[in-house]
């Protein structure tokens, strides 16, 4: 439904790659794209402002501009400045010197307090703790009951009073049953209630004074918008929070409010919700989320394959090569070689955005035989002709198909394919981008490499 | 001026006084942004603020800002208060004009309306299924009765009978964890035996991106089919209004497995906005039918496009600037 942000940079990049090196205004481009990504996953647009100019100073330095991929570097920009503003730790649960641990679970109507209750205190009894289960929701019709009937399914003790105490005196009076049965913690599951609800914020301010929870978990669901800043800093203002669990990640929301909920509580995340079943619980890691945000999918961790496998020196020789068009068979070969090391092709292909679509759009069909295909018809090649393919001609066309087994009509189609590649190559070459590019290739069995 | 167009009456007063709330905050910047002296590209960036801050999205945005841009051009405008009336105008029918399927609501005697209220998890369907049935008996004097579809989540069927008992409607029920499709066929045996003017069915919580349960709810259409043909006559996709830009993949999907005929727009009295509504009118094609502006029976509100309009931004109070 939505291009991702790859594609995009990626047609940014491209259009540039004609031109020249990257200047301030292509940044500005690209920032452009960024930025709509951001509002479209639901990233507040006063924190997106205020990320795009990070990213921007960054992009303008100096490792970008001279970077051999300059599309790629501004790519890694975006995702570690978003992992360093989602927190780029693990923070875990609170625990207290004295028992119980206490935490209390609050947020707006729907947001899936009750469900996460119930999930919390599953994870919890795997580290070896029996949790009591409070219900502090006489509001909801039938709130207690589902609490309660979760009770019953995760089998562990959950206790109410129905709906004729006040929530502060229903919580006071459980965590004191909580000390004297000695349950290790108790999980407070509070009614939903809106921010701008003095009454029902006032509730929360006076169950904290009573207990002093331990952890207040704001609970937040992954699909809300633009609103998410202002009702977490309420709650946060007005209550005091110190963690969020995001729900119903398992849908295909960007969860963007992460971001925001992030950068104006300073509160870290720490779960996800990732199902309706009780065991749908995960902790969270940022950088899975910066690309889930993004919608880059696996192209950050091809980015990382690809610099590990290429050498900065042998990059820069390359770099010379394609600039001089003088990029041959004989390299072609070594690129293949480098791409074979990264993985199944296939999977590859999929990683790079927009070449992945692009590949399935013109229904090229390539896997790691095909590799081997073009690998054996060059490998069937001498050095000289590896470095000069215009001198291969009708009877060395002939020996070529004899020694790698394939047809001659194969071994045509490769060498047009890759003369279209090489003058691509000089193109983006002048761009500075040769990276990502691939936009060519070919219909048939040997398609444009990425590289 | 921006006063005339302003139905005035009980039940928009209501939604006027919820959507109060909703203003808050960026009420004040809107009475600033269009109070300005001139017409720049300070006013615009503002203005997408604004938009993208109510959830409208992006392209909508980018929409709405362009044609702007054009018609300031064209007449030759310079302020921002002329500037502020044609958007409004332009909100407004942009989601009138977007509206290409309205399904006619008719009652026939004999014939139970039924209604199949469909969302994600938590969005308030139960609520919103109380609110209506409420809706129905007061409004009209109809016999409503209601089908707890949902068996999946704990406790939904209490929920529902405890509304049912408060709003005095009968509630067809079955066990937790039974057939949902099973509640169904009995909801529509005792509306035919009972005679029942309107027949609401519950539906639990799904993602939209979950299949096997996208099924399910094709599979409870087919069985209220059976004795009525074109039941569901009314298929309710209810939508939070705090949803952001996910909102429009979730109507996208719901409408290809059910053919949604109506939108319910709820908790309006948070301090979201609503905006998505734009986006997934302009999508299915379809009204937003109601909104909800409360967890109490009576917080349902007929959709008014320009109440809805106003609410977000334009409505103006003499002389004094709410909080
Ligand atoms: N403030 C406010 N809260 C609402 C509104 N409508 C529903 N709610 C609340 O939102 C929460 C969820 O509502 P439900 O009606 O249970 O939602 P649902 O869609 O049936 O939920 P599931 O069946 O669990 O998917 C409850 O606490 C409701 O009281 C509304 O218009 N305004
Ligand atoms: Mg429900």
């Amino acid at each position: 439904m939505f291009e991702s942000l790859s594609d995009r940079l990626q047609g940014v990049f491209q259009r540039i790659g004609n031109r020249g090196r990257l200047t301030e205004k292509d940044i500005d481009e690209a920032m452009r794209e960024v930025r709509r990504a951001l509002i479209e996953a639901d990233v507040n647009l006063g924190v997106v402002k205020e990320f795009i100019g990070a990213v921007k100073e960054r992009s303008l330095g100096a490792e970008v501009l001279k970077s051999l991929t300059p599309g790629q570097q501004v790519i890694k920009i975006v995702n570690e400045e978003l992992v360093t503003l989602l927190g780029s730790e693990q923070v875990p649960l609170v625990h207290a010197n004295q028992a119980p641990t206490i935490i209390m679970l609050v947020g707006l109507q729907g947001a899936g307090k009750t469900t996460h209750a119930a999930k919390l205190a599953v994870h919890l009894r795997k580290g070896g703790q029996t949790p009591l289960l409070i219900a502090a929701d006489i509001y909801r019709p039938a709130a207690i009951n589902q609490l309660q009937a979760l009770g019953k399914q995760i089998n562990l003790p959950v206790y109410d009073e129905g709906v004729g105490e006040t929530p502060p005196k229903i919580v006071e009076r459980g965590v004191r049953v909580a000390r004297d049965k000695g349950n290790g913690t108790v999980i407070i599951d509070t009614a939903g209630r809106l921010q701008i609800n003095e009454e029902l914020m006032q509730e929360l301010v006076d169950i904290k004074a009573l207990v002093k929870p331990h952890e207040i978990l704001l609970v937040a669901d992954a699909m809300t918008g633009q609103e998410a800043v202002n009702v977490a800093r309420e709650f946060n203002e007005q209550v005091g929070l110190t963690g969020v669990i995001m729900t119903k990640m398992d849908g295909d929301a960007r969860g963007g409010a992460a971001l925001s909920i992030r950068r104006v509580t300073g509160v870290p995340i720490k779960f996800l919700g990732t199902g309706e079943k009780i065991d749908a619980l995960e902790a969270y890691y940022p950088d899975r989320l910066a690309s889930r945000i993004l919608g880059m999918g696996d192209v950050l961790s091809l980015i990382e394959k690809a610099q590990s496998q290429f050498d900065e020196n042998d990059a820069k020789a390359l770099e010379k090569k394609v600039l001089s068009g003088k990029f041959d068979l004989e390299d072609f070969l070594s690129q293949l070689q480098q791409v074979k090391q990264m993985g199944p092709i296939n999977q590859l292909l999929e990683m790079i955005p927009g070449l992945g679509a692009a590949a399935r759009k013109q229904d090229v069909q390539v896997n790691d035989d095909d590799l081997k295909q073009i690998e054996a018809i060059i490998r069937s090649m001498t050095t000289e002709e590896r470095r000069n393919p215009q001198l291969i001609k009708g009877g060395r066309r002939k020996r070529i198909a004899k020694g790698s087994g394939r047809q001659i009509h194969e071994i045509n189609e490769l060498l047009t394919q890759f003369k279209q590649m090489q003058k691509m190559m000089s193109a983006f070459g002048k761009g500075g981008f040769p990276g990502m590019g691939g936009g060519g290739g070919g219909r048939g069995r040997f398609p444009g490499l990425p590289f | 001026m921006i006063m005339k167009f302003f139905r005035r009456g009980q039940r928009d007063e209501k939604l006027e006084q919820s959507l109060q709330k909703t203003r808050r905050g960026v009420f004040k910047q809107v009475i600033e942004l269009f109070q300005r002296s001139e017409i720049d590209d300070d006013f615009f960036d503002d203005l997408e603020a604004l938009l993208i801050g109510a959830d409208i999205g992006a392209d909508t945005t980018d929409q709405l800002i362009d044609e702007l841009r054009a018609k300031i051009r064209e007449r030759g405008l310079h302020q921002p208060a002329e500037a502020q009336e044609i958007l409004r105008a332009d909100m407004i029918s942009l989601l009138k004009k977007a509206v290409r399927y309205r399904r006619v609501k008719i009652l026939q005697r004999g014939v139970p309306y039924v209604i199949l209220v469909v969302g994600v998890n938590g969005v308030g369907k139960t609520t919103t299924i109380a609110k209506l049935a409420r809706y129905h008996q007061q409004q009209f004097n109809r016999q409503v009765i209601v089908a707890a579809g949902d068996t999946f989540r704990a406790a939904a069927i209490d929920q529902l009978q405890l509304w049912g008992e408060r709003i005095n409607v009968p509630v067809i029920a079955h066990q937790p964890g039974s057939d949902p499709g099973a509640v169904a066929f009995d909801a529509m045996q005792a509306a035919h035996k009972r005679a029942a003017d309107v027949l609401i069915i519950d539906t639990a919580g799904r993602l939209h991106t979950k299949d096997n349960l996208m099924q399910e709810l094709g599979k409870i259409r087919r069985v209220v089919q059976k004795t009525v043909p074109d039941a569901p006559q009314e298929v309710l996709l209810v939508i939070d209004a705090n949803t952001g830009q996910n909102g429009l993949a979730q109507a996208a999907a719901f409408a290809k497995m059910v053919e949604i005929s109506d939108v319910a727009l709820t908790k309006l009295d948070g301090t979201s906005k609503g905006g998505i509504a734009f986006s997934i009118v302009k999508a299915l094609g379809v009204p937003i039918s109601y909104i909800g502006t409360g967890e109490k029976m009576d917080d349902l509100t007929p959709f008014s496009e320009e109440s809805f309009v106003d609410g977000l931004f334009f409505e103006k109070h003499e002389g004094e600037i709410p909080v």
